[in-house]
């Protein structure tokens, strides 16, 4: 029973929340309801028995990635009201489209609900096995390889977004180390003959 | 009151149609398609979970995980298009985004 009123509550601020997220006037109340969404989805892992992935949710997503669009947000200076405009001329062939795909996907569920090929609960853990250790039971041995794939797309995009966003500006002093390291003696050092008792004036 | 798979699948589904509305009447503002598909991309997850937790096998939360990797690098490299693109025009309206038509 409790079981069943965290998952009503969780789905219907997910859905509110995620409606909320495309139709806020203010795209930085659209980033905060998507932090909303996100969390009210990894209590929904969490129901679903998949805590490790939960928290890698709150962690990438809110840690990182809606911090990410935070941040650009706030940094464009955009009319936000004038991107706004056309929102209602669009609504009828995006409500038109949105409701067809949600009776399609409806009626695919219900085929499942009576097709009786699923349990009516989630399988039980086996004993002693944390969720964590049986991904990483999995993840580490039999998708070791795409494991490591992962890791070199998260470095492609890291790159990729570096190279987006650097500029070359003038007047701004930084390091050149080839020309640190081909600096020789004699750009270095200037020998001057003082004279006893007198300055370099 | 048993939850059942399907309620969760209902879940998710809401969450696509959501997104896919998003990206429909949202054409203007980049930043809020991008929402979207992380929106699309976190239905994704929750049926991959909700599968995996149903079946018994584990191997759907790894896919979940790697539909998040993917998911955080695309948000990653369409902001920093957005901020170039700012850079270089001044706003980010999408619809005159035709500047490599030929």
């Amino acid at each position: 029973m409790l079981e069943a009123i965290a998952f009503y509550v969780l789905a219907s601020v997910a859905v509110l929340s995620a409606f909320a997220v495309v139709s806020a006037r203010n795209p930085v109340h659209s980033v905060l309801f998507l932090i909303l969404t996100f969390f009210n989805a990894a209590g929904l892992f969490v129901l679903l028995g998949a805590e490790f992935l939960a928290m890698l949710l709150v962690v990438v997503y809110v840690g990182a990635v809606a911090v990410l669009f935070l941040f650009v947000v706030m940094m464009l200076d955009v009319d936000f009201v004038e991107l706004k405009q056309g929102f209602l001329s669009y609504m009828p062939l995006g409500g038109l489209v949105g409701v067809v795909l949600l009776g399609e996907m409806l009626l695919v569920t219900s085929a499942v609900r009576t097709s009786g090929a699923f349990s009516d609960r989630p399988t039980a853990l086996p004993e002693g096995v944390t969720n964590a250790e049986r991904i990483g039971r999995v993840l580490y041995t039999d998708y070791l390889f795409l494991f490591q794939l992962a890791g070199l797309v998260l470095f492609v995009a890291m790159i990729g977004a570096i190279v987006l966003t650097l500029r070359k500006r003038d007047g701004i002093k930084r390091q050149d180390v080839s020309k640190q390291v081909g600096r020789t003696r004699k750009q270095g050092v200037e020998l001057k003959d003082v004279r006893p008792g007198q300055g370099l004036g | 009151m048993q939850i059942g798979l399907e309620h969760y699948l209902a879940v998710a589904a809401a969450l696509f149609t959501i997104g896919v509305f998003g990206i429909f009447v949202n054409r203007k503002n980049i930043i809020i398609i991008l929402m979207s598909i992380e929106l699309v991309l976190l239905s994704v997850n929750v049926n991959l979970v909700a599968f995996s937790s149903f079946l018994g096998n584990i191997e759907g939360q790894i896919f979940a995980m790697f539909v998040l990797t993917v998911a955080a690098a695309e948000a990653a490299v369409g902001l920093a298009i957005l901020v170039t693109y700012f850079r270089n025009r001044g706003d980010i309206a999408v619809e005159d985004l035709n500047l490599m038509k030929g």
